[in-house]
């Protein structure tokens, strides 16, 4: 393709590199260096997209990470699809796809057009007004059709397939942006030895400068100088530049965090790279030199493809060497439009004129431009503009003593804008940093500062590249000075610099019926200068209401383009000056940063680690099913060939009722309690005594919070007059022992214990069943396992199967029951010697399932299960946990409190149902009157249900009110369609007087 | 009031929409009001509606710090669903929820309320176990509320990511379909309207700085920026800053407040047709009539007024999102912002009267006020008006923290095991 | 992210390695049973919550795991000074003058 916008040898492309890529499906060549808009632009393509709302045909408009219009879809294959890239930064690659957006069924023609043509009737706010009646119709008709509406680009459909990365990055300076005040700020704090940072987003460092060659700092082209600059950076060792990089969000403390990207500019994707990388940077000073954002005019047809920023043309022209037309015009209210004009002129391009809507412009720009042969018009304004896919004439009027005169038309394929420029500080505003307006720049610059930064150049409304050079100089040094370094601050001799003023502007008188005009301030949004005014006569005096009514500044552009003209022409509504009515707030980040990168290595299996005990790998390769309980992956059931669960579980439960089941119990949360005062510390914080518990025993202990409600429990064993070995539940480890900790710590300080977290120590085997000890005995050495001399709540230090062991002889079964310590790392072993001997005595491996229904069948409450935070020991049936003699403990004093006391609490019993084959879902509610109307009075639920193996029918646990007083009482489960019964019992159903543990 | 409709909407397009009317005028304070209300958000604005059209009180003003709607109102995700567990939060946002389907008829401003469904995702057997409750208790409360299959989740809401393999993997959840959406500032500015209307004062931009009382200790009126206020009864409606007003009362709230985050993307065409929770890991996500996506994420664990807040928490909200949602991956995050919410002991809001005579208060709605903005604005009304509060709100006194009767939702879905 | 000083490591430190704890300088009753339903719900419930300066409590939970005091601004997050579990309430006048 020919290509006949570029400029043969011009800018900083690669000419000896074409670059292909398609655009709706048109295959476009481009050059290297490009990005997907030069290269359109290059070809002669404007339009590259449609607005949001009234699907108005839009061309670039910018040429930076602020464009609002030129928003395409990129794609490089499966699953590598985005929306709403913008063209203006997305460099071309060999392959990439483009898409326009929000138009059917082609870009040069949309139906959704139509909305252009109804948008006197769809002002700013009017679905507030509307779609009301008839009221069916809102839910059926009117919000599918508004929802139908929503959107620019196309959602992904597929699986990312590509990875993101995170790193930390600590530094002295960090400077954000790589124009010439960044540069200087880069090259002052790196001399000085300070540890720095330079970012820029942008995939070449050098910002202004790209765009004004002619400049000549120190004797050198702008080019050289950059050029030399980089390479003196780029030789210490002190110095990081980062290119592709924006800065997204200020935190707090000079936390910056950047966004890399890595790979989108890449023509083949490198094996294995992260696509984008998130640092997180904590710097000592921070250094913002992001320079400025140049102004829209508000006019009527301001938003034609081929109408753009004039700052954009410029940089069109030289970085990229392409003309955005053959024959432009231009209107502005600043300087700077002018020296973009001659630069175009001299490149060859016809500037049809110049216009300037000051009356008065320096003299030296006019006596220019009449030397290049453009008209001049100052103290004109333009009125409208026509061309449908492109603009084709610009009308231009006169204006004197506030009266618009008669209209002429000039011919144009481009109409390059410029309304001013406003300092870009978006990251100081992130940190609360407050804004000053002020006059004479016209622009809110920094005032009050929060954090440890400065800001230079531009984004303090110094103008030129001589004062962005000797600021950037300035800030660097002063941020150096802070870790003690010191630094010179240069001072440069700059030629050829083009510094300016303007003046600003609201939209542009009119000698037409203002009412009609589309003059746009918020392009993608479609936000006109009369719908702000609009939104001021209905009311709407905060500029905060002026932006939600009329989503003025919502745009994907955050507002970097329409946010002071709205305020401008709002003020005007308003008879009030822009600082009284003040500037809506920037929120991070500084352009849109992808999911991915947020969520960096947070993806798929490391998105939460998954806890594996020692036995882990023999239930998986014994094909036991798992679940997660907390941040462990728990052996469920283990099925046999042709098992359900049903049947799994209870061929489990009869193993361990009969012969003997082995349980991985290696979860449960550990604390070793040790010192002088562990008993007391333990007095004081469970419900029960430890005083008098002796070394060798344990004991059931139960935690409360200090609001009385249980937070835990467990067995503890007293191993020695100073040690205790504290279980807990699997997902309370944490919890526990930082509740310990902070008791420990801050309220009784003068006890001497320690604690220490062992949950990862031990790896845990329960043996639990009839068979239970003639398993063990032999693996255990040298102890009398006896129920004389090894009773039941007995603890031991001993060696089993050759390890090391705490032993156990607990039950949360019912059954005769061990729980086997050892060391963790020896726990596989254990498990299979445990196996291994327990061939000859029935053993079965059992799950979460079936330790589940064997604890219920005893009435044994699981924490969070049975009880929910509102359950106190006596709701629980754990009045017993409690001891009388003690004065406190934590939580004691709440549960003496009116309405714990009060009658009627939930109190947990058991639930038999009338048909012993009906299981009851767990959560199920429980009502005393079937009969009541809806809705009904619930005096409670099910917590736990199980089929009982055992028992061959069902059983249940429930909170119900004044539980306890209705023993042999039939409630009433109300199902969907039918409504159960099931008796009120006492929650312990197998072996209630506990014989079996006495063997 | 200018009635809004298509036909006014036309009428006003033909004369270039120069006629018309400011929806509330700019009032400045008046020497005295029947009642004082302190916050000019959703609940206050509507609880000042509710005195005027339910109650005939009209000579009543909102006050606000800065503009109307400018704190949670206009900063929350505007997820509205009542499948609350117990009957008392179940009765409370379910009231809530009847005002809502009328609301736009009742205000004449269309608050788009969208009933989408809201979705909450279980993702293992506890999850299973508390949604079954609430489920149940719905059913029997008259709250809608079903059981959804991981397959039939999916159908509902294609985009979510139901592989068994997934780090929490979807087992399944409950779906609310009366439950959804609304617009936010609408809902301000609707009431704000309805209640200009009928006489109800909006006063911006003016701090109160302390609620006199006098000698008898009952409340004598509002000292603010622009002056003192007499008012017999004063409505404190201020969300996050109730602390620090109830402080100048001489009351020590039971109130923390912490910076909550929110985040929307870039605008997609439409994909996600309801609102998606999954509280085990932290998502909440529904898409905007602007084609956003919205996504909740959680407070910092610090207290805080500063409207920051962190990074980190954003990283770990997205994440969670990309895990139930992996094709939004490559979406970005367009903007995020914080809002400050004031947290109760047991995280149900307290809607009473206070102990002082003629003081009233409205707060500790935590992450999820926006939801029951009618229904709290229609029963603080009540509460003003009678001096007693609607048997809805009695259970949510302030006495509740003495006597140790909570109504702790967050604690009933707790996980341990 | 805030960055914390430990006044125990003498280190500052991101937030990551600390978990909030809360209202500082509310010390458990010596006998909870004493006091009245209202005095114990002041202590469990009661929290000043103020704008500006505040008083709460951190632990270095990542890092050398000891509770501590700090004094933070609400309105800036910014940390005025940290301090040693058990050290009696600093007088924020004397804070002031010490940052002047």
């Amino acid at each position: 393709m020919s290509q006949p916008f570029r400029i043969a040898g011009h800018g900083r492309v690669d000419h000896a590199q074409p670059v292909r890529f398609t655009f709706d499906g048109r295959t476009v060549e481009g050059r290297r260096g490009d990005t997907v808009a030069s290269a359109l632009l290059a070809n002669g393509i404007h339009l590259m997209g449609r607005s949001f709302k009234y699907h108005r045909p839009r061309g670039v408009v910018s040429a930076g990470s602020e464009e609002p219009n030129a928003l395409i879809g990129t794609s490089r294959g499966p699953g590598r699809f985005e929306p709403n890239t913008r063209a203006t930064m997305q460099e071309v690659r060999q392959g990439l796809t483009a898409e326009s957006q929000n138009k059917w069924p082609s870009l040069s023609f949309d139906v959704g057009a139509i909305n252009d043509r109804l948008g006197r009737f769809i002002p700013a706010g009017f679905y507030y007004k509307t779609f009301k009646w008839p009221r069916s119709f809102w839910d059926k008709v009117y919000e599918p059709f508004i929802r139908q509406a929503a959107g620019l680009g196309k959602s992904p459909t597929e699986a990312d397939p590509d990875h993101y990365a995170s790193r930390h990055l600590h530094c002295d300076v960090l400077i954000v942006g790589g124009g010439p005040a960044g540069l200087a700020a880069a090259l002052a704090a790196g001399q000085s030895g300070a540890e720095t940072v330079l970012v820029d987003e942008q995939a070449e460092i050098g910002g202004t400068l790209l765009s004004e060659p002619g400049v000549r700092i120190e004797g050198q082209g702008a080019w050289d100088w950059l050029a030399a600059a980089l390479a003196e950076l780029r030789t210490m060792p002190n110095v990081r530049l980062m290119s592709r990089t924006t800065a997204i969000g200020y935190y707090h403390q000079n936390m910056v965090g950047l966004c890399e990207r890595l790979t989108d500019h890449l023509d083949v994707l490198p094996e294995g790279a992260p696509r984008e990388r998130l640092w997180r940077v904590r710097a000592g000073q921070v250094v913002l030199a992001q320079g400025a954002i140049e102004k829209p005019l508000v006019f009527d047809g301001n938003d034609r493809p081929g109408v753009m920023l004039a700052g954009a043309a410029q940089t069109f022209l030289h970085r990229f060497g392409v003309k955005v037309g053959n024959r432009v015009a231009v209107v502005t209210s600043h300087d700077s439009a002018w020296h973009g004009a001659f630069d175009l002129a001299h490149a060859g391009v016809k500037v049809a004129a110049i216009v300037d809507v000051r009356a008065e412009v320096p003299r030296v720009l006019t006596a220019r431009a009449e030397a290049l042969g453009i008209e001049v018009l100052t103290g004109h304004t333009v009125t409208g503009t026509t061309g449908r896919l492109r603009v084709a004439t610009v009308r231009v009027n006169p204006v004197q003593g506030g009266r618009v005169g008669a209209g002429r038309t000039i011919a144009c394929d481009a109409l390059l804008m410029c309304g001013g420029w406003t300092p870009s500080l978006h990251l100081f505003s992130h940190t609360k940093g407050s804004l000053a307006w002020d006059a004479e720049a016209g622009a809110f610059l920094p005032d009050r500062k929060t954090e440890e930064c400065e800001i230079a150049g531009a984004g303090r409304g110094l103008w030129g590249v001589a004062a962005a050079l000797e600021d950037g100089a300035r800030a660097g040094a002063a941020a150096a000075k802070a870790p003690g370094r010191v630094a010179g601050v240069g001072t440069f001799a700059v030629e050829g610099d083009r510094t300016g003023s303007g003046v600003v502007a609201k939209e542009l008188p009119t000698d037409r019926d203002a009412g009609l005009a589309k003059a746009f301030i918020d392009f993608q949004n479609d936000v006109t200068a009369k719908d702000i005014r609009l939104a001021v006569r209905e009311g709407m005096r905060s500029i905060e209401h002026v932006k939600r009514y009329t989503t003025n500044g919502m745009a994907t552009d955050q507002g970097k383009l329409s946010n002071i003209n709205g305020l401008m022409i709002a003020a005007d509504a308003l008879g009030k000056e822009a600082p009284a009515v003040g500037l809506t707030t920037f929120r991070p980040p500084y352009t849109p940063t992808t999911f991915g990168a947020l969520a960096n290595l947070r993806k798929g299996r490391h998105f939460e680690v998954t806890r594996r005990t020692a036995i882990d790998a023999w239930a998986e390769a014994t094909g036991a099913v798992f679940e997660p309980v907390s941040l462990w992956r728990r052996a469920w059931y283990f099925p046999q060939a042709g098992e359900d669960m049903h049947k799994a579980v209870a061929r489990e439960c009869r193993a361990v009722r009969t012969a003997v089941g082995m349980f991985d119990a290696s979860t449960l949360g550990k604390i070793e309690v040790m010192g002088p005062d562990a008993a007391t510390f333990l007095e004081r914080m469970y419900t029960n005594p430890w005083a008098k518990l002796q070394p060798g025993r344990c004991r059931y202990g139960l935690l409360l919070g200090e609001d009385g409600f249980i937070r835990d429990d467990g067995v503890i064993g007293r191993l020695a007059a100073d040690k205790f070995h504290v279980t807990t539940t699997t997902g309370g480890a944490a919890r526990v022992l930082n509740m310990m900790e902070d008791y420990l710590q801050t309220e009784w300080p003068d006890l001497d214990v320690w604690l220490t977290s062992t949950t990862e120590q031990w790896a845990v085997v329960a043996l639990q069943g009839p068979n239970a000890r003639k398993l063990l005995e032999p693996l255990v050495e040298g102890l009398d396992l006896s129920d004389d001399a090894f009773p039941h709540m007995a603890v031991v230090e001993c060696t089993v199967a050759g390890f090391p062991a705490r032993l156990f002889r607990v039950s949360f079964t019912g059954e005769l029951g061990f729980e086997v310590n050892v060391p963790a790392r020896h726990g596989r072993a254990l498990w299979e010697a445990l196996w291994q001997a327990g061939q000859a005595h029935g053993v079965v491996p059992y799950g979460t399932e079936t330790m589940h229904v064997l604890r219920a069948e005893k009435g044994f409450i699981i924490v969070g299960q049975d009880t929910d935070g509102t359950v106190t020991p006596q709701d629980a049936g754990l009045g017993w946990a409690i001891g009388k003699a003690k004065t406190d403990f934590v939580g004691k004093r709440s549960l003496a409190r009116p309405d714990i006391v009060a009658k009627g609490r939930k109190q947990l019993v058991g639930l038999l149902t009338e048909d012993p084959a009906v299981v009851l879902e767990e959560g199920a509610q429980i009502v005393a009157d079937p009969n009541q109307p809806i809705p009904m009075t619930m005096i409670g639920h099910v917590t736990s249900s199980y089929w009982s193996e055992a028992l061959g029918r069902s059983i249940a646990m429930a909170l119900v009110e004044g539980g306890r007083d209705r023993m042999g009482e039939v409630l009433h489960i109300p199902m969907p369609g039918r409504t159960l019964r099931a008796k009120v019992t006492v929650p312990n159903f197998v072996d209630p007087d506990g014989q079996k543990l006495k063997v | 009031m200018t009635h809004y409709s298509a036909f006014s909407l036309l009428k006003n397009a033909l004369s270039g929409h120069k006629n018309w009317r400011e929806h509330w005028p700019d009032a400045q304070p008046k020497a005295e009001y029947d009642v004082v209300i302190v916050g000019a958000g959703g609940h206050g604005l509507g609880a000042a509606y509710y005195l005027a059209k339910e109650h005939g009180i009209t000579n009543v003003a909102v006050i606000d710090k800065g503009w109307l709607g400018g704190g949670n109102t206009g900063r929350n995700t505007t997820i509205i669903r009542s499948n609350y567990l117990y009957d008392e939060s179940a009765r409370l946002y379910d009231h809530a929820l009847d005002l809502w389907e009328d609301l736009s008829q009742d205000l004449n401003y269309n608050v788009m309320y969208s009933k989408r469904g809201v979705l909450m995702l279980a993702h293992n057997v506890h999850d299973v176990q508390s949604f079954q409750r609430h489920i149940h208790s719905n059913r029997l409360n008259g709250v809608d509320n079903r059981w959804l299959s991981a397959a039939e989740a999916k159908a509902f809401c294609p985009p979510l990511n139901i592989a068994p393999d997934a780090r929490y993997p979807v087992v399944g959840a409950a779906l609310q379909k009366r439950a959804g959406t609304a617009r936010h500032d609408a809902v301000a500015w609707g009431y704000a309207r309805g209640a200009a209307a009928r006489g109800v004062d909006i006063i911006q931009n003016c701090p109160v700085i302390a609620i006199r009382r006098g000698p008898d200790g009952a409340v004598i009126g509002v000292d603010t920026a622009k002056g003192f206020i007499k008012a017999k009864k004063v409505a404190v409606s201020a969300a996050g800053n109730t602390s620090v007003v109830m402080q100048s009362a001489g009351l020590r709230m039971p109130l923390e407040s912490y910076p909550l985050q929110a985040l929307v993307s870039e605008p997609i065409k439409p994909i996600f047709p309801c609102v998606v929770m999954s509280n085990t890991v932290h998502a909440y996500i529904s898409q905007s009539d602007k084609g956003e996506l919205v996504i909740g994420s959680g407070t910092d664990q610090y207290v805080s007024y500063s409207q920051r807040g962190g990074l980190p928490l954003i990283e770990h909200t997205v994440a969670a999102i990309c895990e139930v949602f992996p094709i939004f991956s490559r979406m970005r995050m367009l903007r995020k912002w914080g809002g400050i919410v004031d947290v109760t002991p047991d995280r149900s809001p307290i809607l009473g009267k206070m102990p002082v005579k003629g003081l009233y208060v409205n707060c500790g709605w935590g992450t999820g006020g926006f939801k029951a903005t009618p229904g709290a604005a229609h029963l603080l009304a009540w509460t003003v008006a009678r001096d007693e509060p609607h048997p809805i709100n009695a259970p949510f006194t302030l006495e509740r923290f003495t006597t140790g009767r909570l109504i702790d939702e967050a604690a009933a879905a707790a996980v341990a095991h | 992210m805030l960055l914390i000083h430990c006044p125990y490591c003498d280190e500052t430190l991101p937030e990551p390695e600390f978990a909030y704890a809360g209202e500082a300088h509310i010390a458990r009753p010596a006998d909870p049973m004493a006091l009245s339903d209202e005095e114990w719900r002041d202590f469990l419930f009661i929290r000043s919550n103020p704008r500006g300066n505040h008083f709460e409590r951190w632990r270095h939970v990542n890092g050398c795991g000891r509770f501590f005091n700090a004094v933070r601004d609400t309105v800036s997050d910014k940390f005025a000074m940290t301090y040693r579990a058990g050290e009696p309430r600093p007088n924020l006048d004397a804070l002031k003058e010490a940052a002047e």
